[in-house]
């Protein structure tokens, strides 16, 4: 009772050769064992914890009961994207975080259960029944495929709105897509989630980059009465140190966008490149960095070094993926920062020169601060080096669109409505400051609310 | 999807495309260009926009057989439809009255240099369009250039047509003759970085259009990252034209060539298929 039903996951040395899943989710019986640890608490505390606020206890006992079509009900009225969230969201420091059962023992594992539940309607619920809401004939658009616009657009749609959700990509999913690796999320669990949100009316409008292709002008000349920006994050960030545009330097952003969405994981059958390095550095302590390193690996790389200024302590990264990360594979060497990229005569990565950290008092953030220690430098051999540091916001809306306000980082700035400095014009997610997939989906989830209410209140 | 409305040979491995895409059409300036990917399994790849025509609601491209993608797009006819196609992506072409200007093109650059004098003839300049070519048989759009320009200047590799030499052969002797305020340059990396030394040199301000790889062209990705005056910037959404004298050619070129050996096995394997039927002339 003290400990949860644990997921069974794939060896890790057979895994880490392969895009296929980690481990395969809960059968039917470690599904029942597990939701009936569930205490089934009065005041619960896990709901607290969850950003798009689904009735926990509730899905929970419909699963205890075994009737996972009730629970899947439950989870679609407050989340579309259960199937996504019971993969990637880090309920570790959500809802698992406020269980009871945490305080003495594991916290029910609320995320496998999710995943359960949505699974089973993907596999189970070949008609799916269409959401039954009354159309009300006011349109309202949603900028970016990724999880803060497909959530917003899934709550619109079921108060009636009709959405068009606008992608520059040619397809589908944000992040989702073109970062989260299929070991991660299969891309058939993700299209399953999306065609759900087509099944029941909204519309996808693909290759259309608003600002460039169509302005947020021409959204609301066409008779949006709202429009919502989850355009996501933008331009990777660079360390400024000396050959990092050496060939088979990556962004971790192109490295995943060339894996996951153009699929160069099975090129040439697939037309797009990419460099399959054997001896791969990988820079960063985040999931970016997690998922970078374990592709690396499975693309045929010998070692895969991640190189992290501080120690696996201070990593951003979700523990579970720093786990999978090591058992598959990937080295961590940490109290290390990069200094320069070591390129050949053909300018093709062949080294990358590191100094060696130590850490400080903390600073403001909490953290450690990170010092370099003099004279302490080292050459690791690579052949590709992947640098996972983070993204600024996309600059492409606010820079083309007339009186759209940023901060200085260059993220939009939006009210306790969710609002822009553009009346109408709504945001949330990366682009909005938004940092995880879920607080990605709670802002499109909260905006979706104050949109109602402003069209509402048009008329 | 987007449908080929036609497709013409204009010289041997080059062909001229008019394709249904009328948000494009109505939003393309000189100087942009789309992303396109020809079908589920294709990779993305920008071409410059030669043209748009608002009424036919469609955009030209011109495509050279140089690799797997543009290969099979040649081969491609009228009535079949492109997967993707999204635009118009980058910055357009500063255009204003510079006074004299002398644009340069070479190889595909020919086509995309169009739109581009076209817009500073239509400014007030006086425009000199300065075109290179390995031979004859190689250049396009001769009467279209021509008529957008106030002086047509050709150089082939060969005599064939025009003077025998390198378009930088034929500036010199421009810019010695005459004031010439602003230079613009497209096409090959090599005739680009030849200009933009010859003009250092001479001190008339540069603008070229770059041509890095690129993958999602709107400013996610970081692989069209080059060095311009020491600084990273990202050719899809802060370029594609940038100051010629504060570009890192060698870096750009070495860039170019970071995926030659794959480039490779996918145009050998395409062939292999019997896909290529534009090799054929």
């Amino acid at each position: 009772m003290l400990s949860r039903v644990k997921i069974s996951e794939r060896d890790a040395q057979e895994r880490n050769k392969d895009f296929k899943q980690v481990n395969a989710g809960y059968t039917r019986e470690q599904m029942l064992e597990e939701s009936k640890r569930c205490l089934q608490c009065k005041t619960p505390l896990c709901r607290r914890g969850c950003p798009v606020e689904i009735d926990i206890p509730d899905f929970i006992r419909e699963l205890s009961l075994d009737n996972p079509g009730s629970a899947i009900e439950i989870l679609k009225k407050k989340n579309n994207l259960p199937a996504v969230c019971g993969r990637v969201c880090p309920q570790e420091n959500q809802c698992e975080k406020f269980c009871i059962l945490g305080k003495k023992g594991e916290s029910v594992a609320i995320g496998n259960l999710e995943r359960y539940a949505a699974d089973w309607a993907a596999a189970n619920n070949k008609e799916k029944k269409r959401l039954e809401t009354q159309t009300n004939a006011v349109k309202i658009a949603v900028i970016g495929a990724g999880p803060a616009g497909l959530t917003c657009a899934g709550d619109l749609c079921k108060l009636g709105y009709e959405i068009t959700v606008f992608e520059s990509l040619h397809d589908t999913g944000g992040v989702l897509r073109y970062g989260i690796p299929e070991f991660r999320l299969p891309s058939e669990v993700l299209d399953a989630e999306i065609e759900a949100l087509k099944e029941n009316g909204i519309k996808f409008v693909l290759n259309t980059l608003i600002g460039r292709t169509k302005t947020l002008a021409d959204l609301f000349d066409e008779g949006y009465k709202a429009v919502f920006a989850g355009t996501g994050a933008g331009l990777p960030v660079f360390l400024g140190i000396e050959g990092e545009n050496l060939n088979n330097v990556y962004s971790a952003n192109e490295f995943l966008v060339r894996v996951n969405l153009m699929r160069s994981f099975d090129f040439p059958h697939y037309d797009t490149p990419v460099y399959k390095g054997k001896k791969v550095v990988v820079i960063g302590g985040g999931n970016t960095a997690m998922d970078s390193a374990r592709t690396a690996l499975r693309l045929g790389a010998q070692s895969v070094k991640l190189v992290y200024r501080r120690t696996e302590t201070e990593m951003p990264a979700r523990k579970e993926e720093r786990i999978h990360a090591k058992e598959e594979g990937v080295e961590f060497v940490i109290l290390t920062s990069p200094v320069r990229f070591i390129g050949d005569d053909k300018k093709f990565l062949k080294g990358v020169e590191c100094v060696k950290m130590q850490l400080g008092q903390p600073d403001e953030s909490g953290r450690r601060r990170a010092f370099e220690i003099k004279d302490s430098n080292f050459i690791i051999e690579a052949d590709m080096a992947v640098l996972a540091l983070g993204l600024n916001p996309n600059p492409i809306l606010p820079s083309l669109t007339p009186g759209l306000k940023t901060d200085g980082h260059g993220y939009l700035i939006i009210d306790e409505n969710f609002m822009t400095s553009i009346p109408g014009l709504f945001a949330g997610g990366d682009i909005a400051g938004g940092d995880t997939v879920i607080q990605a989906m709670g802002m499109g989830k909260q905006a979706a609310k104050k949109m109602d209410e402003y069209v509402r209140n048009l008329k | 999807m987007f449908k080929i409305l036609s497709k013409k040979e204009i010289a041997n491995n080059i062909r001229s495309f008019e394709i249904q895409a009328p948000d494009i059409a109505k939003r393309a300036k000189a100087g942009q260009f789309v992303i396109l990917r020809i079908n589920d399994n294709g990779e993305r790849i920008p071409l410059t926009i030669a043209g748009a025509d608002l009424s036919a609601g469609s955009v030209r491209i011109i495509v050279q057989e140089a690799g797997k993608t543009t290969a099979a797009l040649c081969q491609m006819k009228e009535g079949d439809y492109i997967k993707d196609f999204v635009g118009p992506l980058g910055h357009a072409t500063e255009i204003k009255n510079y006074g004299t200007v002398a644009a340069v093109a070479g190889g595909v650059g020919t086509a995309e240099v169009l739109p581009v004098i076209k817009a500073l003839k239509e400014e007030g300049n006086k425009v000199i369009t300065i075109v290179g070519a390995r031979c004859e048989d190689l250049l396009i759009l001769r009467d279209e250039i021509e008529a957008a320009s106030d002086e047509l200047l050709i150089a082939t590799d060969d005599g064939s047509c025009g003077r025998k030499g390198f378009v930088t052969d034929v500036l010199r002797d421009v810019v010695e003759k005459e004031a010439v305020n602003v230079v613009y340059a497209i096409g090959p990396v090599p005739m680009m970085k030849a200009v933009a030394n010859l003009t250092k040199e001479k001190n008339i301000k540069t603008m070229v259009s770059l041509n890095p790889i690129m993958v999602d062209g709107t400013g996610m990705c970081g692989a069209c990252r080059v060095s311009v005056d020491g600084e990273i910037k990202f050719a899809c959404v802060e370029g594609p034209e940038f100051d010629a004298h504060k570009v890192n050619w060698e870096e750009l070129i070495s860039r170019l060539a970071v995926f030659k050996d794959l480039e490779k096995i996918s145009f050998e394997k395409f062939k292999s298929r019997g896909g290529c039927k534009c090799s054929q002339g």
